[in-house]
């Protein structure tokens, strides 16, 4: 009988999960709720989650409860240590939680809804989730070993090569594309800019609190940071109703992407607990209490949709970044769906602290479904505004015109109707000057959430809550910056140490200045072509960010693949297999198109192309004809770094199936490296805080 | 109240606000001949320690 209830239920979950993609599906024309978005997201998450996640733990990885684990083995009482499943959960998704899920799905939005929520949800089920979940399988059997040190091990040198350039280099890139997005929220914005200022001194505060004044008391200066960081909130808008004051914080995108630089070498060279680590603490929590607060307010307030299922951009035509529906929207969404880097963290820090095997499936599975989660209400929060509002923040001025009145005029004739006074009325509720073509996803965000927020907890606040948002995306964005440049120092004074030993010396002064110095150079000359391009600078980025990303997921389950199969799990290598092969195709076609397509607004070469025929031919204006060669430039090394992503994701897949064909036909290969059962000595019932 | 607890325990513990009793407990069960680090040094550590790898994602 309970069986038979229990059987009852999950058909129910079926039912209702079907039904709710169907109505968001197969609705035209019709505005639908956000309640649909929601069920069908919770049913799909719980069925992968009960069936497919528990299938793959039970019967492809045959996790084990009795075997130890690396932090059972290794406790040192500080990094390897057995912790409770719910906190290593916390920690796991903290991690992993960046400001890609929130931007992607914004930008994917210029599809419609449809396309980017059904990528967010599937893609998560069968690809992202079952990568982490994998991952941090594979590095908890092999004494929480690097996703590097891993393909090194399994594979050979070659996979080992691939994985740490790639790794090196999507940092690069995502941190040129983040500090592009907090540029584009703070250009000629007295409020925004205050306030994200006001975010460091705060760290500080908090650093030396908890270093000097009251050691080790992390709550205690946390909270007193929080509470700065939503004053400075405050004192953002009276900076911005100062004469003189708000001329100190209103500037040009591109002073303020000087000062990201500097700030970004600031940060690496810094130590530790006076920035990076009391910025992460406050920019945790304002996440975490963010987040939640967004899914309480669309569940109280369920907003209506107002985007259509599909928009005519799905030709190729967008304004928001050029490319067809099939690849780029796999491309842009990116973390919400699949995300390489999370290999790198449940490969890092996650099974070091993994009490036992069987809450794999929990902490890497569930884990990316909360991340998978923060997309789909990222990408309600786009497109619960107008459309025609919508595509006003979103769309570069190199698109649809300088002027606001041309602007609307485009944009409406797109069948999206919008008007000069509408985004005028918007602009000064949110106190700004003008939301036109705020690009990186990050203002329309901030609008989304302060009309849900305002709707849902006080209409009169909006300009507060839009700035609160800025602060949210411009906190954690910020700390995906130190901490990835100081990874970025690490990583390269680790490789410049193999030629020069004392360069490998992460203490020796010289060094850390000259690695930081190039690692800041190396994202900052992609934030600054990205200011100074007139279309925007995130139509270039994203998409090459999209495909780094995409790149070392492959990597990841190319090793998880490689594994499988030299573990003889050839029936069930498909678990990885296929979505690895789905990114290849995926990476491979938007590689292609970005390097082989005539259309300027997709190919790079050919976009250079262009522009030096407009050069040559006198059409530009002068401001244009300044950049220009600087823009050629740029254009054609991102073309010839695409083409570098693309060879090293096939050198890396070929190498894997020549591993993995020489285990086959009985031939050779490196053994694997998975450490030696030993019972686990930590009891059924260890204690639980 | 007991729920509160520990609810309480779990922020605290995922915030790293326990983690110096947490490092004193490690030290009593297995180092029981050495004198542990002072407070304001395991913080030190702890934290320099913390952010050696890579911690925070997209």
């Amino acid at each position: 009988m309970n069986n038979l209830l229990k059987s009852a239920t999950w058909i129910l979950i079926a039912g209702i999960g079907a039904a709710a993609i169907a109505g968001i599906a197969l609705n035209r024309g019709e505005h639908i709720n956000t309640l649909w978005f929601i069920t069908a997201a919770l049913c799909i998450y719980a069925i992968a989650y009960r069936f497919y996640a528990a299938w793959i733990a039970a019967t492809v990885l045959m996790v084990d409860q009795t075997r130890a684990t690396p932090a059972e083995r290794l406790d040192n009482g500080r990094d390897f240590v057995p912790t409770n499943k719910w906190i290593v959960f916390g920690h796991h998704f903290a991690a992993i939680a960046g400001p890609g899920p929130l931007v992607g799905p914004t930008l994917a939005a210029q599809f419609g809804y449809l396309p980017g929520t059904l990528w967010i949800l599937f893609g998560a089920v069968l690809g992202g989730c079952v990568q982490d979940m994998v991952t941090l399988f594979l590095s908890t059997r092999r004494e929480a070993k690097s996703l590097g040190q891993m393909a090194r091990d399994e594979l050979g040198a070659l996979g080992g090569t691939a994985a740490l350039i790639g790794t090196f280099a999507i940092m690069i890139i995502l941190i040129a594309v983040l500090g592009l997005v907090v540029v584009n929220a703070m250009k000629h914005s007295p409020w925004a800019t205050a306030t994200v200022s006001a975010t460091i001194p705060i760290a500080m505060i908090v650093g030396l609190y908890m270093r000097n004044f009251r050691p080790g008391q992390v709550l205690e200066a946390s909270a007193l940071g929080v509470i700065l960081l939503l004053l400075s909130v405050a004192g953002g808008g009276w900076i911005d109703h100062h004469e003189t004051l708000r001329l100190w914080f209103d500037h040009e995108g591109l002073t303020l992407a000087w000062w990201v630089m500097a700030y970004g070498f600031a940060a690496a060279i810094l130590p530790v607990w006076l920035l990076l680590a009391p910025r992460d603490y406050l920019s945790t929590y304002v996440k975490l209490g963010t987040i939640t607060l967004l899914a309480v307010a669309i569940i109280m307030l369920q907003p209506t949709v107002k985007m259509p299922a599909l928009t005519q951009f799905i030709d190729g035509t967008g304004p928001i970044f050029g490319g067809k529906l099939f690849p780029f929207v796999f491309i842009t969404i990116a973390c919400g769906a699949i995300s390489g880097f999370h290999a790198l963290i449940a490969t890092g820090t996650t099974p070091k602290l993994l009490s036992n095997e069987r809450d794999i499936a929990m902490i890497g599975y569930g884990g990316m479904l909360l991340e998978s989660f923060v997309a789909i209400m990222a990408m309600m929060a786009a497109t619960v505004l107008d459309p025609g509002v919508f595509f006003a923040i979103n769309s570069p001025a190199g698109v649809v015109g300088k002027e606001a009145v041309e602007a609307v005029a485009k944009i409406s004739s797109w069948g999206f109707p919008v008007t000069v006074e509408q985004m005028q009325l918007l602009a000064s509720q949110m106190g700004e000057a003008t939301l036109f073509a705020r690009t990186g996803g990050a203002p329309s965000l901030a609008v989304g959430m302060a009309s849900i927020f305002g709707s849902a907890f006080g209409e009169s606040l909006l300009a507060l809550w839009y700035h609160f948002a800025i602060m949210f995306e411009a906190i954690f964005i910020l700390t995906t910056l130190d901490a990835g440049t100081r990874v970025g120092r690490f990583m390269l004074q680790d490789m410049l140490g193999n030629i020069w030993p004392k360069l490998g010396e992460t203490s020796w002064l010289p060094s850390v200045i000259l690695t930081s110095a190039l690692v800041v150079s190396g994202w900052g000359y992609f934030l600054y072509i990205g200011v100074i391009d007139p279309n925007g600078g995130v139509n270039i980025l994203w998409p090459l960010f999209g495909i780094a990303n995409q790149m070392l997921a492959a990597i990841a389950l190319c090793v998880a693949t490689g594994i499988l199969i030299k573990s003889d799990k050839f029936k069930y290598a498909w678990v990885t297999g296929l979505p690895l092969v789905w990114l290849v195709i995926i990476t491979s076609t938007a590689a292609w198109e970005k390097i082989a397509s005539d259309n300027i607004r997709i190919g790079f070469f050919a976009a250079a192309k262009d522009l030096e025929g407009k050069l040559a031919a006198g059409v530009l204006t002068t401001e244009k004809a300044a950049v220009a060669p600087q823009l050629m430039f740029n254009l054609q090394f991102d073309g010839w770094l695409t083409l570098f992503f693309v060879t090293l994701l096939w050198l890396i897949v070929f190498d894997m199936l020549r591993v993995c064909a020489r285990y086959l036909a009985g031939k050779p290969v490196l053994p694997l490296t998975e450490s030696p059962h030993s019972p686990s000595r930590l009891v059924e019932d260890w204690v639980r805080d | 109240m007991h729920k509160l607890k520990a609810f309480w325990n779990i922020v605290r513990h995922l915030s790293g606000d326990d983690a110096y009793e947490r490092y004193l407990q490690h030290y009593a069960t297995h180092h029981q001949d050495e004198l542990p680090l002072s407070k304001k040094a395991f913080f030190k550590q702890w934290q320099d320690e913390k952010w050696q790898g890579i911690k925070r994602c997209c």
